[in-house]
């Protein structure tokens, strides 16, 4: 078992992030020889993607045997669990909760991605549940979030939902994809061979079906203090809807999630430099030894373009020999090119089109902590003449609240630029992502 | 194993969340926001959103969805944020 309550406080190398790039990165480096320490926020190695229970056979989960076989590789690494990392200080000093700061020579930030969400009409309403909070309640806690789930949004990640929860034996409602993968894509065999590979077996296709639904789109969601059902539609190629086609569906809990958001508040306190991905994320720059624009701060996994479970891998394979100061061997870097191009094809596949904005009214709520309207957000463009999505949460409060606009960032920042005329630019995001303090934290931590 | 939320016995199994077990107890929501009093129980299921918050053993702001649910706890429902200091 790794070791959960090493005394000691300085290693060679920090990985941040027990999941799947994290996982990999620790088990490379400790392979070196080098000291590792493994600092995550879970009870259990895994992370979102081999989030489970103690006692966990993995019947239900995707590429089990890699979890085992890394879980196995990281025997000599101090695996730091139930300590969320806060703060990181130059040289390195990693702050995380209920323990002493660590030091290490050298980082592995892996912290991963939470769902991105588009805000609409109802969606605070309880049931509405992000897609990787549906499947959380299932692969981690052993429940259903409802009887009847309709699960929304796009990208294949909603497939892979659908499919587990049917697989558990829920009443799956309908599945609906507001893009067309198919149509869209420029490498349509890179896609069809995305959604065989992801279907593994049965195939989420085939498992899902003809519940599966493309430029369809939740629209609205509805209830009396909670979800009791939501409209959806037929949308055009830019998601605006079809005028005729709403149709209500009756349902007590909805998946949604319209891609992922890396998380970035480690990378940015370091002063990692980023760019806006191909998925209009904001993500952290990282070279061909995935280090970044910081000496000594290696990135893997989502936090430097999202790509899902096995390009995280591969990613943290490499990060994790480099930081350890061995090179990766060529079989890595050609297997990282080839995922990569798998992932930017998905990206293609399953863009993000502005049509989702028109139907935030103007009473929506966009900020969920702070309950800020999007006729607060537009007023501080139209009135108070806020030029950049900084200004507009500093005056309208949007991403001011607990979450520290982790829910809202991407979609004010989008709200805003929409309202300028202009499309998304890398700063509106980073203005939104920076967060001195990654974690929630007691005053007497921060007091020290 | 049982816990009390208000008042009231809640199944949980080992490892499960308090949030996971209330929503398997037919619980949807359990918080009223401090501004328009709206309910909201879980939303992202990972610690990031705080929608989920209530109060354990007299603790306030305690994210449901991460704390496990453990024999006799006390968890009852709070409005809004909470005055008390942020908990992890
Ligand atoms: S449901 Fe989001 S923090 Fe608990």
């Amino acid at each position: 078992m790794p070791n959960s309550s090493a005394e000691r406080n300085e290693y060679d190398v920090a990985v941040i992030g027990a999941g799947p790039a994290g996982l990999a990165a620790a088990a490379a480096a400790a392979d070196t020889g080098v000291s590792v320490a493994l600092v995550d926020s879970g009870p259990r190695p895994g992370g979102q993607y081999w989030r489970h229970r103690t006692g966990d056979d993995g019947t239900h989960h995707h590429d089990w045997a890699e979890f085992t076989r890394l879980r196995a590789r990281i025997r000599e690494v101090d695996h730091l669990a139930e300590h969320a990392v806060w703060h990181i200080e130059p040289g390195f000093t990693v702050h995380a909760t209920g323990r002493d700061p660590v030091r290490a020579r050298r980082l592995v930030l892996a912290p991963g991605a939470h769902d991105r969400q588009l805000p609409f009409p109802g969606w605070t309403l309880p049931g509405v549940y992000t897609a990787g909070g549906v499947q959380a309640l299932l692969k981690g806690h052993g429940v259903l979030a409802g009887k009847r789930i309709v699960v929304a949004g796009t990208g294949p990640f909603l497939l892979a939902v659908a499919a587990g929860l049917l697989d558990a034996g829920a009443g799956v409602a309908g599945v609906f994809e507001a893009g067309t993968p198919a149509g869209f894509a420029r490498h349509p065999l890179a896609v069809a061979g995305a959604l065989g590979k992801l279907g593994e077996g049965a195939g989420y296709l085939r498992v899902v079906g003809r519940r599966y639904r493309t430029r369809t789109m939740v629209i609205a969601a509805h209830g009396t203090g909670e979800l009791s059902g939501v409209t959806v539609a037929k949308v055009d190629a830019n998601w605006q809807v079809v005028p005729g086609t709403e149709r209500d569906v009756a349902c007590d809990a909805l998946a949604v999630g319209y891609g992922f958001t890396p998380q970035l508040e480690l990378p940015l306190q370091l002063g990692c430099a980023t760019r806006l991905d191909a998925d209009g994320s904001l993500v952290a720059t990282a070279d061909d030894r995935q280090m970044s624009t910081v000496e000594g701060v290696f990135l893997a996994g989502e936090v430097c373009g999202v790509g899902g479970s096995a390009l995280a891998v591969t990613e943290g394979l490499i990060a994790g020999r480099h930081a350890a100061g061995v090179s990766a061997g060529s079989r890595l870097l050609r297997r990282r090119r080839a995922q990569r191009r798998f992932a930017g094809a998905l990206h293609q596949a399953f863009p993000l089109r502005r049509g989702w904005l028109d139907r935030v009214g103007a009473d929506t709520v966009v900020c969920r902590c702070e309950e800020v309207r999007h006729r607060a957000v537009t007023a501080a463009v139209d009135d108070l003449g806020a030029t950049d999505p900084r200004t507009v949460k500093l005056l309208a409060r949007p991403g001011m609240g607990l979450c520290q606009g982790r829910v809202c960032g991407f979609a004010t920042a989008c709200v805003v630029a929409d309202r300028l005329g202009r499309t998304l630019i890398e700063a509106d995001l980073r203005g939104l992502a920076a967060r001195p303090v990654a974690q929630p934290v007691t005053l007497g931590e921060l007091a020290g | 194993m049982r816990f009390t939320f208000d008042g009231k016995a809640i199944p949980a199994e080992p490892g499960q969340s308090i949030g996971a077990a209330l929503i398997a107890a037919g619980h949807r929501s359990w918080r009223r926001t401090r501004i328009d009093a709206a309910p909201r129980g879980i939303f992202c299921g990972i610690g990031i959103c705080h929608d989920c918050l209530v109060t354990v053993d007299g603790a306030a702001n305690r994210r449901a969805c991460l704390v496990e649910a453990a024999e006799d706890m006390r968890v009852t429902t709070q409005e809004g944020a909470g005055r008390a200091e942020l908990e992890c």
